[in-house]
């Protein structure tokens, strides 16, 4: 099954609007994106939980808006569930008393989701009702009220009640993604750093450049976005608010200035510094510039993690020959403790939403795979079975990641449970896409 | 297209500052658009700018003639996870290091590149260790420390496409770019 979502963005108007997207280069995210980023899910799930949803009453089917298939959507993506196609639905009842329960019993569809769309004093009301097709029994209803330009959003939070309704686990589809998008030919490259929703729909350009752009890393509130870029021919960190595009440089003193990370109070940068010519890891106090140095040792360290109290940081390093994972205080002056030994090659820690593990770039079997690392119990779960697979990211519900990989010479995005039971590919229809880093939840829902 | 008054402003402003300059050797002059100039950047860290080259005056014949001999030999070439240089490229070393400790006001580029295989990051400090790894192996040669400016793209700027062992040794490399 094909579940395909084209995401449709207004084409952008001549050379006037162009040559002003020149100067404004890093502004502010744009409403008109070039790079049309189409996300198809092209591996099936096994094991997915099949769902009805009803186109939902009250409004047109397959625009942009289309709140059904927004929800399905999310669904998809989620790996857990299986939306029925909708050419496949025998009845369309958009209320509980419409609802005819053998008709969905012999679709074997195990849940029916409907739901509709009301005109409200100010905008509009979504109402919606889930159901357990087995029992008849409503699992969840609720309305929420939205306007037209907020319809997605809405959708998005009702995937998340009815996924949280049906595992436990709070959805993470009100969320977004950042990530680079690469277009051209060696040597001649152009990047862009861009965030959309969480299930691809409406890329913007955060900042894009003739030089590398990498290492995106979310501030804790949502609102900015650090990154490396190489616009200035060395490395510099920059940290970008993405309502008003105001940014400003934080980093770029002589030599490599990398792999920026947040600390949880969103004060502090972790990152790395070559100022004697190796690769060393700091803390950079946003406030007062203040530089506090991590590590002193010959070998590459970098990539930083905080730990979830702020007291640690995780990183790579290869001071024992090859790339392994370490912590270290965050406040200097102490000794590195050495995290993995399984496989040698162990990279890029990211730390799960309730800080009880690590995922990384593991080399396995000759294979660069996402695993994770249980910090109690010292286990090593390979996920994912791409040659090059690297960037995990976790979904701030921890039940998902996402991460970079392979699909042919093309840099692709894809997503893998926690678990490693569910694995979904995307692919984009622009360039290379790498680097997908999941934003934390919307303010409303921590 | 936009990028053609970008360019457009790139070979101005080029051509105002080095009217009188030698042609760079520099493979990719035209990646090299000024996105900086449209950024609204307020840096707080250290300065470090880019290397220019913008040193006035001609070059004697004699410079532009050695320069132009090693525009063919400018990039030596690394084994996976490695930043020991190869004995085959020594002699490439040599040859700069000859260059530069002739025409001491000549300055030259360090850019360490690495495969795409593992992590992008990990790949920024192990392209930055071959561009150390050339730099110590230039001032043993006598080039002076002044006179080297070392970058690492880590995986971020291959050579040539392509995920095969051909591809990979292609962009395992230190180029040396001499900037004047």
């Amino acid at each position: 099954m094909t579940f395909q979502r084209a995401l449709a963005r207004p084409k952008k108007k001549g050379s006037a609007r162009a040559l002003a997207w020149f100067f404004v280069l890093a502004g502010s995210l744009a409403t008109s994106a070039h790079a049309q980023l189409r996300l198809d899910i092209t591996q099936g799930v096994r094991d997915a939980v099949p769902i009805a949803v009803v186109p939902f009453g009250g409004q047109a089917e397959g625009g942009p808006n289309d709140v059904a298939a927004v929800i399905a959507g999310d669904l998809q993506l989620s790996g857990r569930f299986k939306p029925l196609e909708r050419r496949d639905l025998v009845s369309r009842p958009t209320r509980g008393e419409q609802v005819r329960f053998e008709d969905w019993r012999l679709l074997k569809s195990d849940f029916l989701v409907i739901g509709h769309v009301v005109p409200e004093a100010s905008g509009l009301a979504v109402e919606f009702e889930l159901f357990n097709v087995q029992t008849g029994q409503r699992l969840l209803t609720n309305r929420l009220v939205t306007s037209e330009r907020g319809l997605r959003a809405t959708a998005h939070r009702i995937a998340d009640l009815i996924f949280e309704r049906l595992t436990g686990i709070p959805g993470a589809f009100s969320t977004r993604i950042a990530y680079v998008a690469v277009d051209g030919r060696p040597p001649k490259q152009r990047y862009r750093l861009m965030v959309a929703d969480a299930d691809g729909y409406g890329p913007r350009i955060v900042t894009e450049s003739s030089e590398p752009i990498m290492s995106p890393a979310w501030s804790p509130d949502g609102q900015s976005l650090a990154y490396v870029s190489f616009e200035g021919k060395a490395s510099a960190i920059y940290v970008q608010r993405l309502a008003t595009g105001d940014r400003k440089r934080v980093s770029a003193r002589s030599g490599i200035n990398g792999a920026p990370a947040w600390s949880p109070d969103g004060r502090k940068l972790a990152l790395t510094l070559s100022r004697d010519g190796n690769l060393d890891l700091y803390v950079l106090d946003l406030a007062t510039q203040g530089l506090t140095r991590l590590t002193s040792d010959s070998a590459i360290d970098t990539e930083p993690e905080w730990s979830r109290d702020g007291a640690s940081v995780y990183f790579t390093s290869d001071r024992a020959g090859n790339a392994q994972v370490y912590r270290v205080g965050a406040g200097g002056g102490q000794e590195a403790q050495r995290l993995t030994f399984t496989n040698g090659y162990n990279a890029r820690p990211r730390l799960s939403p309730d800080g009880e593990s690590l995922a990384l770039v593991t080399l396995d079997r000759g294979a660069f795979r996402i695993a994770t690392y249980d910090l109690k119990t010292r286990n090593l779960q390979v996920l994912t079975d791409g040659r090059q697979d690297e960037a995990p990211s976790f979904a701030p519900n921890g039940a998902i990641l996402i991460y970079a990989t392979r699909a042919g010479a093309k840099g692709t995005l894809a997503m893998v449970s926690a678990d490693g039971r569910f694995q979904q590919r995307l692919s984009s229809d622009t360039g290379d896409v790498r680097e997908p880093v999941w934003s934390p939840s919307p303010p409303a829902q921590r | 297209m936009k990028w053609t008054h970008a360019v457009a402003f790139a070979l101005l402003a080029v051509g105002l500052a080095g009217c009188s300059k030698p042609k760079q050797v520099q493979p990719d002059t035209t990646a090299q658009a000024p996105v900086d100039s449209g950024a609204q950047t307020s840096g707080l860290g250290n300065e470090t700018g880019p290397a220019t080259g913008a040193t006035a005056g001609a070059m004697s014949a004699a410079q532009q003639q050695a320069l132009a001999a090693l525009q063919s030999r400018n990039v030596v070439f690394f084994e996976f996870d490695s930043s020991e240089i190869r004995a085959d490229y020594l002699s490439v070393v040599a040859a700069h290091a000859a260059y530069l400790t002739k025409f001491p006001t000549a300055r030259v580029r360090l850019e360490g590149h690495t495969d795409e295989r593992g992590s992008r990051e990990y790949n920024i400090g192990l392209g930055e260790r071959r561009a150390q790894t050339v730099r110590k192996a230039l001032m043993l040669q006598g080039v002076t420390e002044a006179q080297i400016t070392t970058v690492s793209y880590g995986e971020e700027r291959p050579a040539v496409e392509g995920s095969d062992e051909s591809a990979y040794a292609q962009n395992r490399r230190v180029e040396l770019v001499q900037v004047q």
